[in-house]
């Protein structure tokens, strides 16, 4: 029982928030909570304290929309949250679209699929910067927030809210695209959300440092890892996950049998040779 | 993203680094455009949706639409559950506050709890505020349109159900007295909407009792014609001020040179 915690508590964790916050979403709308109302787009919580995503409110400025003072506040509030604790924590401890990327990666792990498709994967990383960059110019071209209109995210928690409709398909597309398309195809490839908050998540504080004098080269640490390229540093050097690209959901900490992985924040001030 | 396959790397020289670096380049920006256009296609689709009705309040939809962050506090606060956000399968613009009044109207909540919590300003306040006070007569959700061929009173049969249900009662719907010709001795009353009292609110369209209901709400600009610059109510001091802004533009038509039996038979192939 020790070890199952061991291994797996900051997994368990993660969906307790994940799930913990789509069930105050959902009371808010169902029997009248008020601790966490609207949605991941906008919400109040404890009918104070605005919260909005910059992402949407960043399509918004592209399209032309004057941006009121509540939605400045709420963009304000996310984004030092999100600077604080890591930008693509948000994926891997708020977004429930991660519940259904990571059961497509656990299958592909399972049934072997990764084996037969060979190491190569057919798409760049990258792509996600340049749909980040094609959706605000499509905001500012057409005057309407471009992925709000499309976004299977949004559809995700807006529907476990409000109601699914076929937003049951969006979830069952990405399922699919990811088992069978494109190895973490959506989260870290597409996702031009997760770009964004990559790029906040430079800056952030709380990091996952590698401490290579503990490692035994096992590599459980890349085989887990939905994003594996910001762990290159792994047995070869002690150096912190500096990339943005990181979601701080901490499989490799747990996975590593050897304590070569953990959390920490990460000094400003006196760390200069790590390249902060 | 640039792997050359294995037989051509036998027959041919590898690709420069600069080749290489400008191929994959005009690739990004060739794939982007492609996106570009199918995303933009799909979302000039998607939100084209001119039959949707708003909640109170609501921005033009041109500027709603890139306003509204699709949280669903709006919807949260009406106590009616008159407000939904569209669904995937709705086929109005995803995730926006809508209302079918059929189903629950909008029943103008005096203190309009769906406007202020707005984060967005999407819901605009002042558009529903009469001297800094919130007051839910002046919205402006739509527009009730009688089809008077359904319309049971205009049959002569005695229905008041929607004059009844309407909250402005006697200012939004008047009912207009006619004499019956068909029995001599009876009267219709017809259901009138006053198009600059109606807020919209679809309370006549829940009460209509025929089937399918014989008034019911549109957007304004839906249901609404426009007179344009040309013709003027010259006896109306207010709508004369609308021929300050209207420019000038003559035209001319050019003079046949046809005689004129044949000017006036000239394309007549048209009728048959």
């Amino acid at each position: 029982m020790a070890t199952l915690w061991n291994n797996y508590r900051y997994l368990i964790l993660r969906r307790m928030t994940q799930i913990g916050l789509m069930v105050l979403y959902f009371g808010a709308n169902a029997w009248g909570w008020t601790i966490l109302m609207g949605n991941l787009s906008s919400s109040i919580f404890l009918d104070f304290v605005p919260m909005s995503d910059p992402y949407a409110a960043l399509q918004m400025l592209a399209a032309g929309a004057v941006l009121a003072t509540d939605l400045l506040i709420g963009v304000a509030v996310v984004t030092i949250f999100y600077l604080l604790i890591g930008g693509r924590a948000f994926c891997s401890w708020v977004c429930p679209v991660n519940l259904i990327t990571d059961a497509a990666a656990m299958m592909r792990r399972v049934t072997g699929i990764d084996r037969i498709q060979g190491l190569k994967q057919p798409a760049s990383r990258q792509m996600r910067y340049w749909i980040l960059a094609l959706s605000l110019i499509i905001s500012f071209v057409m005057g309407i927030t471009a992925f709000e209109f499309i976004s299977p995210i949004s559809m995700v928690h807006r529907g476990i809210v409000f109601g699914l409709g076929f937003g049951w398909a969006a979830m069952l597309i990405i399922f699919l695209f990811d088992l069978f398309v494109l190895k973490n195809g959506w989260c870290g490839h597409i996702c031009p959300l997760g770009g964004f908050y990559s790029l906040v998540g430079k800056f952030s504080l709380i990091r996952v440092h590698h401490l290579e004098e503990n490692c035994t080269l096992c590599m459980k640490c890349k085989v887990v890892c939905p994003e594996s390229q910001v762990l290159h540093m792994v047995g070869k050097e002690s150096l912190p996950v500096i990339s943005g690209e990181c979601t701080n959901c901490a499989r490799c900490i747990e996975v590593c049998d050897d304590n070569a992985l953990e959390f920490s924040t990460r000094n400003y001030i006196n760390n200069k040779k790590t390249g902060e | 993203m640039s792997e050359s396959r294995p037989e051509n790397k036998k027959k041919k020289q590898p690709l420069s680094d600069r080749r290489k670096f400008i191929l994959n380049m005009a690739r990004g920006a060739g794939l982007a455009t492609m996106g570009g256009f199918i995303w933009s296609a799909y979302v000039d689709e998607v939100t084209a949706s001119p039959l949707t009705l708003r909640p109170p309040g609501a921005l033009a939809e041109n500027d709603f639409l890139k306003t509204c962050i699709k949280c669903g506090l709006c919807v949260e606060a009406c106590p009616y559950d008159t407000l939904l956000l569209a669904k995937p399968g709705d086929n109005k613009p995803l995730g926006t506050p809508y209302f079918v009044p059929r189903d629950i109207p909008c029943y103008m909540c005096p203190d309009i709890p769906c406007v202020p919590v707005c984060p967005t300003g999407a819901l605009d306040e002042t558009s529903v505020s009469t001297d800094g006070v919130l007051d839910i007569n002046v919205a402006d959700m739509g527009l009730a349109v009688v089809d008077d061929n359904s319309c049971i009173a205009f049959w002569g049969i005695q229905c008041d159900a929607c004059y009844r249900a309407c909250p402005l009662l006697g200012e939004a719907i008047t009912i207009e007295y006619e004499k019956n010709e068909r029995t001599g001795k009876h009267a219709f009353m017809k259901p009138v909407v006053q198009t600059d009292v109606c807020t919209g609110c679809g309370m006549c369209e829940k009460a209509c009792v025929t089937e399918k209901p014989a008034i019911f709400i549109l957007p304004r600009e839906v249901a609404e014609g426009k007179a344009g610059d040309y013709y003027i109510k010259g006896w109306d001091k207010e709508d004369e001020k609308r021929l300050e802004n209207a420019t000038a533009e003559t035209t001319t038509t050019n003079l046949s040179k046809k005689s004129a039996m044949d000017s006036l038979n000239d394309g007549l192939e048209d009728l048959y």
